[in-house]
């Protein structure tokens, strides 16, 4: 599946949506807990991760892979974890600002 | 990424935390998103090209502009104080139009598509749920048009792509990482980018925030201590006022964590006054363009308390803008384009992911992706950026360059003196002469001979203006630039 700037996944197996915020440089296959991500809209049957022990999949935070450049938003938490071409993905740090708004 | 993913996100994790406090209205994360989607759902089904909002600070600025991105049109504030004949050929430009207007409607506009503000929050509005909302707005759509305050010629539209404005929020936000508590008062106005960026940081933050229609310092101060808020953003008129208004006695806002400052140059008297009257309160200085999806570089808490404190080289920073953000990259220039030394000034060029640099007319931004600011500045050793001014309001006195912020730093640290401005006037010997349009403290006497001769003790004699004027006030936008051309016309008449 091609991930474009913008465009919504989804797991099919548990509640995890994310939103693409850099494509990828190669094609690459991200996975939660290990099921292919589809594309928001498609089927999600639901089912559930065998192994749900991780901390999941975070809302609001990034994750990118430095290997791809891929980096996506958590639009929606879940138990799955990110994996590119079974890469853990780990959360991108932010360094902290003083709110200027 | 798409701005309504980033309502979605809050509403779907916040729920009935309270988003948007204004008069007597108060809505909810959820309540807002659902306003924002039935304003989308009218905008879909009248198939309208955009919304122009020509409205005071209200909840239904959040809500017009979330609705316009969930729409995926773009969302057009305009300045509602413009006389008809500036605002009319602004709304024509932008034909096809929701306008969502105070009573009586704008000029220009088709009244049949025109929107009472007052009726956004309701859930009369429009019939929802029937009209499809479009699954998917590229990130390369735009966003918001916003017409930059125009202090060096007619306003331009500039353009900011969702990819812009997303990028400025989760580069700089922690998704909902305030206290419950936490609330933020915003009286700068929608058609500002301060007014954008302030929405949609709190927002995405999950801070409570509380609109102030009309600035008035003792409201202000009073909202802060009825509302429990942390954190406010001003613009140095309105800390002047603040300031002024306080004679001296402290603030008194225990709650108010931050108060974030920008959008004009800060008098560093009034910078002083205030560190003084603001114990226990952090400040923030923020710099950025409209262009650039607002705040590019900050000077933090720290580094005003360390100059409060009296250490020397962080008083002096106190007149940078602090350091660029992470992501941002900063070059100073000559006019040739040649990079300029550490602490020499130039022409100050920006790169980035929030940076759009780009205008209904297209594209400033160079093939290697930098912003010309047209602001001119230098950075020092550690990396602090220091803005002068626009490089249009450079003086160029004989051959020599003259930034008027360094004459307006000396004059407002006279005690007789309120408010300056420092302009270049033509002049067939030296190209430009400086001159002067100084306000003076209620009850003060300050002959022109006067002022020449402590500017002769405090700056070189050629950075004397040469012409003095005394005026009531000063020329300015309502965010408080200086109308410089006003005043450039007025000494030369």
């Amino acid at each position: 599946m091609e991930i474009k700037a913008g465009s919504r996944l989804a797991c099919p197996e548990c509640s995890v949506e994310l939103v693409v915020v850099r494509p990828p440089s190669t094609a690459v296959v991200l996975t939660c807990g290990g099921a292919e991500l589809v594309e928001a809209g498609a089927d999600r049957p639901g089912g559930g991760h065998a192994d749900a022990s991780g901390e999941g999949t975070l809302v609001g935070k990034r994750y990118a892979d430095e290997d791809t450049g891929l980096e996506v938003l958590c639009a929606k938490p879940g138990p799955g974890e990110l994996a590119a071409d079974g890469r853990a993905v780990p959360i991108k740090g932010a360094k902290p600002l003083p709110s200027s708004d | 990424m798409n701005l309504s993913l980033l309502l979605e996100m809050a509403a779907s994790t916040l729920d009935d935390r309270t988003a948007v406090v204004s008069g007597d209205v108060a809505l909810s994360y959820a309540e807002l998103d659902a306003a924002a989607r039935r304003v989308a759902g009218k905008l879909v089904e009248d198939g309208a090209n955009g919304l122009i909002y020509c409205g005071t600070n209200d909840a239904s600025f959040p809500i017009a502009l979330f609705g316009s991105a969930y729409a995926g049109v773009p969302f057009i504030p305009m300045n509602y104080r413009l006389g008809d004949e500036q605002l009319a050929p602004l709304v024509q430009a932008n034909p096809g139009c929701m306008v969502v207007a105070e009573e009586g409607g704008v000029a220009g506009a088709d009244p049949a598509a025109t929107v009472d503000r007052r009726r956004l929050v309701e859930a009369s509005f429009a019939a929802a749920g029937d009209v499809e909302l479009p699954p998917f707005v590229d990130p390369d759509d735009v966003a918001v048009v916003l017409y930059t305050s125009g202090t060096s010629g007619t306003p331009k539209a500039a353009l900011l792509r969702h990819r812009h404005l997303t990028a400025y929020v989760i580069g700089t936000v922690e998704f909902a990482s305030a206290d419950p508590a936490d609330a933020a008062l915003v009286t700068v106005p929608p058609y500002h980018i301060a007014g954008m960026a302030n929405l949609l940081s709190n927002l995405y933050a999950g801070r409570r925030i509380v609109y102030l229609d009309a600035f008035d310092p003792q409201v202000w101060l009073d909202t802060i201590r009825a509302e429990g808020v942390t954190q406010a953003m001003v613009v140095p008129t309105m800390l002047a006022r603040v300031v002024a208004h306080l004679d001296g006695k402290p603030a008194d806002v225990p709650t108010l964590r931050t108060l974030s400052y920008g959008g004009a140059r800060m008098p560093l008297p009034v910078l002083e006054r205030a560190l003084e009257l603001f114990e226990g309160t952090g400040f923030v200085n923020a710099y950025g363009l409209t262009e650039t999806s607002s705040t590019i570089a900050l000077l933090g808490p720290d580094d005003h308390a360390a100059a409060f404190a009296g250490d020397p080289e962080a008083k002096v920073r106190l007149g940078s803008v602090g350091k660029v953000l992470p992501g941002i990259e900063v070059e100073v220039r000559d006019e040739l384009d040649q990079p300029m030394p550490v602490g020499e000034p130039g022409l100050v060029f920006l790169r980035g992911e929030q940076i759009s640099g780009e205008y209904d007319q297209g594209s400033v931004v160079d093939a290697e992706g930098w912003f010309p600011t047209k602001d001119r500045g230098w950075i020092d050793a550690e990396g602090y950026l220091f803005i002068e001014g626009r490089a249009d309001d450079t003086i160029i006195r004989g051959g020599e360059n003259i930034a008027p912020a360094e004459i307006e730093d000396v004059l407002v640290r006279h005690d007789a003196i309120a408010d300056a401005v420092v302009v270049g006037v033509p002049d067939e010997e030296w190209g430009q002469r400086i001159a002067a349009a100084v306000v003076l403290e209620e009850g003060t006497a300050l002959s022109a001979e006067e002022l020449q001769a402590y500017c002769r003790e405090h700056l070189r004699s050629s950075k004397t203006p040469e012409i003095v004027v005394f005026r009531d006030e000063l020329p300015r936008t309502p965010t408080g630039k200086l109308l410089r051309r006003q005043v450039v016309a007025d000494l030369s008449a």
